[in-house]
């Protein structure tokens, strides 16, 4: 042993008689046993912690350039693109960040719907998963803002103004939110507290509890067995491996070949032809002129296209808000025994599909300025959309599954 | 409630004025290319010649371009810049946002992410589709703005085009006029000796492609840029691809 890993290993243990290091480490790292069998789909939660901290860090950066007013959030942000010293690379991170973010976050939900990772004893580390989603479409809400173009003012203009429909307390509560009667400098001074001091600290905290609920159940996997049913003299489940460092080096190469497409956006592609940066955006706000087609981030264009699905204005944000709090009912709604799509029978899977198209179709739909045939379009889908939650015990009670081997399988 | 309808009624009068706009368009395919520097420089010098004077490019440094572009300070302060001596400042211009209004009824937007916001082809269409229309008090309408309030500036380089019309049945089955092409019926007579050489074509085309330039200077190192960080982060996904392997060699 050197005389450096000695010295080490002496102050590893001078903490560790203070604080519980070695414990907490082992606890999450090297003894968790995570299944063997973990597939593609199982990138996507630590891509969403990498890409949390790339938002983080370059949004430290870009607040200490950017001025939350509304005579000059536009130009400092544009001073950040071409006098900050590499400004623009640090803001192209963080607008492609935020559409990274949804794409991660949004195929990490996708594999809890394939293998029933919501399913008991996961419920809670499900609905804690949801708390952040929603969180997080708060957080890209208000920082959306902050740009002060005119989708950034339009959108937020239209979407306080969704809570003016609201009935008694709808135009008071819109009046609340902007702080003043349309979207103005106060709207833009409270967005940036809360984009870049609340919100985050909820999203870091409810990180840490996520992570915390999910070490407790441990993880599920592609066959949806539990891993913890068959353990060795030792107690260690057979079909885990310790999490580091199997997975730390698994995910790792996970990470670069992500690392590799993200830099590709930031460097070749960072308005996305419009779809991570939207182009009427780069027209300073105006509140006098209107721009002809408001649409949100690609993000929220599902939801959106049910909004509009909806001819009455309360049934549409109505509609918009079943559809996300839905997913909160999952884990209660699934009435299967079987977790893995692997083992479902055929009604799910029809299920499944017909969900996925409608969810991409109401993508496109939202972005689209409205006509009367897309209008019947989105109100299909929106159907097909909550179909498969609502008929969900039903179809998933009387399917025909197959059944679920004992032991993880390759 | 009275802010909503007004609201609505700004949008109805906006929204159709954008709408015919975007119906009509000189038709010409235009991609911006950036590679070629001797373009970039006439293009700025058309800018500054023509554009600079009602436009700002407010956070467009004189000295930022003179590096990107190749032009010397000297150059810079002989040709290009007419409002200011200092190379480090943004080009802003001297016209007053109220007097703009005055004169043309709404004041010229900066231009610096223009061409962000709108596009390289619709910039170069615009500037090709100007044409003679008596009831414009500057004398001329636009096919991809339609009544804009901008005069042809750049008509010593174009000279004057005209529209020419054909008759069509509307929806209401009565004959309507529409405009099919624009046809040059007065090309310029006294070009200055530093357009002499080019047509206007090429003049609209490199503006443009300056323009785009302007509008995020740094696109013209960026893609460099990332062909290094990509080249690094292949390099790096092999040794981590070895390091799997080699851990899982005892994972069956």
């Amino acid at each position: 042993m050197s005389t450096a890993t000695k010295y080490i290993l002496v102050l590893r243990d001078w903490i560790d008689d203070r604080f519980p290091l070695m414990e907490e480490w082992n606890k999450h790292a090297g003894e968790y046993y995570a299944p063997k069998n973990f597939n593609f789909w199982y990138y996507f939660g630590v891509l969403s912690m990498v890409v949390l901290a790339i938002q983080l860090v370059t949004g430290i950066w870009l607040t200490m350039n950017y001025k939350p007013a509304a005579d000059l959030a536009f130009a400092s942000v544009e001073y950040i693109m071409r006098d900050v010293e590499w400004g623009w690379w640090i803001r192209y991170m963080h607008s492609t960040g935020a559409s990274a973010f949804f794409i991660v976050v949004y195929l990490h939900m996708y594999r809890a719907l394939l293998y029933g990772s919501y399913k008991s004893p996961r419920e809670l580390l499900w609905i804690i998963g949801m708390l952040i989603y929603f969180t997080l479409m708060g957080e890209a809400f208000f920082g959306y803002l902050l740009p002060w173009g005119q989708m950034s003012y339009w959108g937020a203009q239209v979407i306080i103004s969704l809570f003016g429909a609201l009935p008694f307390i709808g135009e008071d509560l819109s009046l609340w939110i902007r702080g003043d009667f349309v979207v103005s400098d106060v709207t833009l001074n409270r967005f940036f507290a809360l984009h870049v001091i609340a919100l985050p600290l909820v999203i870091c905290g409810l990180v840490v509890v996520h992570i915390l609920a999910l070490h407790e159940v441990g993880s599920n996997n592609p066959d949806g067995v539990e891993i913890k049913k068959h353990k060795n003299a030792n107690g260690i489940p057979l079909d885990g491996i310790a999490f580091h460092p199997y997975y730390t080096v698994k995910d790792l190469v996970g990470v670069v070949v992500f690392l590799i497409l993200f830099a590709s956006v930031v460097f070749f592609w960072p308005e996305m032809n419009g779809y991570f940066l939207e182009h009427a955006n780069f027209v300073p706000a105006d509140p006098l002129k209107t721009p002809e087609h408001i649409a949100p981030v690609w993000y929220f264009t599902p939801f959106y296209a049910i909004l509009r699905a909806v001819p009455s204005q309360l049934g549409g944000i109505v509609a918009m808000g079943f559809a996300q709090a839905l997913f909160f009912l999952l884990p209660w709604l699934d009435r299967s025994p079987v977790k893995s799509i692997r083992y479902r029978g055929i009604k799910y899977k029809i299920a499944l599909t017909a969900f996925t198209i409608s969810f991409v179709m109401l993508g496109w739909l939202g972005m689209q300025a409205p006509t009367p045939s897309y209008t019947w379009m989105a109100r299909g889908f929106a159907t097909v959309y909550f179909l498969y939650f609502l008929l969900m015990p039903l179809y998933t009670s009387m399917d025909n599954d197959k059944p679920v081997p004992d032991r993880v399988t390759k | 409630m009275m802010m909503r309808s007004f609201l609505i009624i700004i949008l109805l009068l906006t929204g159709a004025s954008v709408l015919a706009a975007e119906e009509a368009g000189a038709g010409h395919e235009f991609t911006a290319d950036l590679s070629d520097q001797a373009a970039l420089q006439r293009g700025a010098r058309t800018f500054v010649n023509y554009c600079l004077s009602c436009h700002s490019a407010a956070y467009m440094r004189f000295n930022r371009m003179g590096k990107d572009l190749g032009i010397p300070d000297v150059v810079l302060l002989e040709n290009f810049m007419f409002g200011t001596d200092k190379v480090g400042n943004t080009m802003t211009i001297s016209l007053m946002k109220d007097d703009a209004v005055r004169y043309f009824g709404v004041a010229p937007p900066d231009l610096s992410v223009t061409a962000r916001a709108r596009g390289a082809e619709w910039l170069y269409n615009y500037l090709m589709s100007f044409y003679l229309d008596p009831a414009k008090p500057t004398g001329v309408n636009n096919l991809t703005f339609k009544d804009v309030a901008m005069p042809h500036v750049l008509w010593e380089l174009q000279g004057f085009q005209q529209a020419i019309y054909v008759e069509e049945t509307g929806i209401d089955g009565l004959p309507v006029k529409k405009i099919d092409h624009l046809e040059l019926i007065a090309p310029p007579k006294n070009k200055p000796a530093a357009y002499q050489n080019e047509t206007y074509e090429q003049t609209v085309s490199d503006l443009v492609n300056f323009m785009v330039y302007m509008g995020e200077p740094i696109k013209l190192q960026r893609y460099s840029f990332g062909v290094w960080v990509i080249f690094y982060l292949v390099f790096f996904l092999i040794i981590t691809y070895f390091l799997k392997k080699e851990y899982w060699k005892d994972v069956h």
